[in-house]
């Protein structure tokens, strides 16, 4: 069977959308079906849709601050910038407890990826989704896969082609921090990027 | 009367200790257990003795017997080590048994073991009937108290078990888990652990009907499905790595034809089916967004339950096997806060064992494949991912009641818990059927 395929801005409108739908209003769980689009979800689409772009925008408007500030820091640190470039690249993002959306402040973190990976075409990067020790462990690696396809979206999104973003998962298997409290979890629950193709040949925006 | 109730009137301290067994007969126990149904602990245990056994194994076989009878949960063992066996034994009969003086301990069958040159040679007294009632020849592998021997030894006590409640006991199976990043496998009563040589990173193993293979998935760069074959150790991959794709939560269809499992992408997580031979996959749900997975078959291979977060949170729904009729299976207590995962269907198809989440921690519950009340089985600590035994009686499960995740075996029944494993770290069991031996 094909398996489904849209284009990425339509796959978070829609995701948002059942989200907040699943918020708003207590779906009748009784006989159910589960292929049935949930109700609201359509509705909903046009004002999310909006509300997405405007979030774009100012975003947008952040990452070019940010890099900016990037550049200054490097330049008067005097760091070697594929270096840093490479720390930009890979730097991790993070999640809400059994959440795959990204946080404000995550997407200023991939913001700051796009102009690097659009300067540098011949770089490929993987995306490890990660969850922390609690829910089962096995719903676990399909959490962690949901996050990396979220990080993997929003590049997409921004004009980076979706064949040089592998996603994986190791659910809960890989944990940075070890810990049974919110400290650890929270460190855990993340994306973690790598470059797998062109680290060597960093080029600047 | 009941060869309970003898215990119970004939027995007296000085000749056996019964009190831990009348303990069990609350609902809740101390260590947090609740009893499946209203059990009488004293009705169905059968008092048996189990003979010294001559030879240059005997101790050990008689250990492993006396132990695999006890762990059934249908037996009360009684040692007779401190006892002063020669008014049992003797000339008193033409078996050689004073039956008599068995009785009186409340012991209704006696097993008496003989090496032979093959094996062993089992006779089954029956104490109220004054006779032998089950003779067989249980031939024993090569190398003494090595793994296969030892199954052959745990036959022997699942055949006594059979003879006695017409019920094959569940001593001859083995347990799959992880421990590290390592798929182990266990007899059923903790002994001979074997290391299965799998990829790095394998999770989540689960048998084939016949014991022979294990299906697991690998997670991380290059997720894969695979079914390893137990007697050559001989891997294959059967599905992926797909690009972009997880394989999770495998499992055999009932009639060992099909592995079942779901593969998370970019979208989603879907259920699959797909023949053990290899071939193009059958998808059995499509969810636009959200993760379906862990499988589990109802014995006669018609239904899968499952998990999906479709509506939010992470519920056990019911489905036919081609994926139609879809219903949520735990719709008691609809909360957001709701998280019910790990599925297992029960042997007899009565029930599902699975874990929900109460107060932070997950507890084990079982509810009718029909749906209705749950029963809820833990209490103390976390306790997840249950597996039914063969028998549909004893449940493994992962708990931290030790402060560290260890495998456990509840017998729901009777409340009764024994720790399975004696290290750190193990989780995700899954139980063999019982084994025939090679």
């Amino acid at each position: 069977m094909m398996r489904i395929r849209r284009n990425a801005v339509l796959t978070t409108v829609m995701l948002s959308a059942v989200t907040i739908g699943a918020c708003h209003k207590k779906p009748a769980l009784h006989q159910t079906p589960v292929q049935t689009p949930i109700s609201g979800a359509t509705a909903d689409s046009a004002r999310l849709g909006q509300e997405a772009a405007a979030r774009r925008a100012a975003t947008d408007a952040a990452q070019g601050r940010r890099t900016d500030s990037i550049d200054a820091a490097n330049r008067a640190a005097g760091t070697d910038a594929p270096e840093s470039l490479r720390l930009t690249l890979t730097a991790t993002v993070h999640f809400d407890y059994d959440q795959s959306q990204l946080r404000p402040e995550d997407s200023a973190v991939l913001d700051a990826k796009v102009p690097i990976l659009r300067a540098n075409p011949g770089v490929a990067i993987r995306i490890a989704g990660n969850t922390d020790e609690r829910g089962s462990d096995e719903y676990n690696l399909a959490l962690g896969e949901r996050r990396a396809a979220a990080a993997k979206a929003y590049l997409v999104q921004h004009g980076i082609s979706s064949a040089r973003i592998e996603t994986i998962s190791y659910g809960e298997e890989r944990p940075v921090a070890q810990g049974n409290d919110e400290s650890a979890w929270s460190q855990n629950r993340r994306d973690e990027f790598e470059i797998t193709a062109g680290a060597q040949t960093l080029r600047r925006p | 009367m009941t060869w309970a109730s003898r215990v119970f009137l004939v027995a007296t301290p000085a000749m056996v200790t019964i009190a831990p067994i009348m303990a069990r007969a609350q609902d809740t126990t101390s260590r947090g257990i609740s009893l499946i149904g209203n059990y009488d602990p004293l009705r169905g245990k059968v008092g048996i003795v189990v003979l010294p056994i001559p030879g240059a194994f005997g101790d050990s076989v008689r250990a492993i017997i006396q132990r695999d009878l006890d762990f059934s949960d249908r037996f009360t063992v009684i040692p007779m080590d401190s006892v002063d066996s020669s008014p049992f034994v003797g000339a008193h009969t033409s078996a050689g048994l004073n039956y008599a003086s068995f009785a009186r301990l409340a012991v209704a069958f006696v097993v008496n073991i003989t090496p032979v040159v093959t094996g062993l040679h089992v006779a089954l007294h029956d104490v109220r009937r004054a006779q032998v009632v089950n003779v067989a020849e249980r031939s024993l592998p090569g190398t003494a108290l090595n793994r296969e021997w030892r199954l052959a030894v745990h036959r022997a006590s699942d055949g006594i078990e059979r003879s006695i409640t017409g019920q094959a006991g569940i001593a001859s199976t083995r347990i799959a888990y992880m421990r590290g990043r390592s798929i182990r496998i266990v007899d059923s009563d903790g002994a001979s652990e074997i290391t299965v040589p799998t990829d790095e990173n394998g999770v989540s193993p689960a048998w084939n009907p016949s014991g022979t293979t294990l299906t697991y998935t690998t997670f991380g760069a290059s997720s894969r499905l695979i079914i390893i074959d137990l007697s050559t150790g001989r891997s294959r991959t059967i599905a992926g790595p797909t690009r972009n794709s997880i394989y999770i939560s495998p499992i055999f269809s009932p009639d060992g034809a099909d592995v079942v499992y779901s593969r998370g992408g970019e979208d989603e997580a879907d259920l699959y089916m797909q023949s053990v031979a290899g071939g193009a996959p059958h998808r059995l749900t499509v969810t636009r967004t959200g993760e379906n997975t862990n499988p589990t078959m109802s014995p006669d291979g018609r239904r899968i339950v499952y998990v999906s977060n479709v509506l939010g949170r992470p519920e056990l729904y019911i489905m036919d096997a081609d994926g139609t009729n879809v219903q949520v299976l735990t719709n008691y207590e609809d909360s957001e806060t709701n998280y019910r995962s790990d599925p297992d269907w029960s042997p007899d198809g009565r029930l599902i064992a699975y874990q929900e989440r109460i107060k932070d921690r997950f507890q084990i519950r079982t509810i009718l494949a029909s749906g209705g009340t749950p029963k809820l089985l833990t209490s103390e600590a976390t306790n997840e991912q249950p597996a039914w035994a063969p028998d549909g009686r004893h449940l493994v499960f992962t708990s931290t009641r030790t402060g560290v995740r260890q495998l456990w075996v509840l017998d729901t029944e009777s409340g009764r818990l024994r720790q399975l494993t004696k290290s750190a770290g193990s989780r995700l069991a899954a139980w063999s059927p019982r084994l025939a031996g090679q």
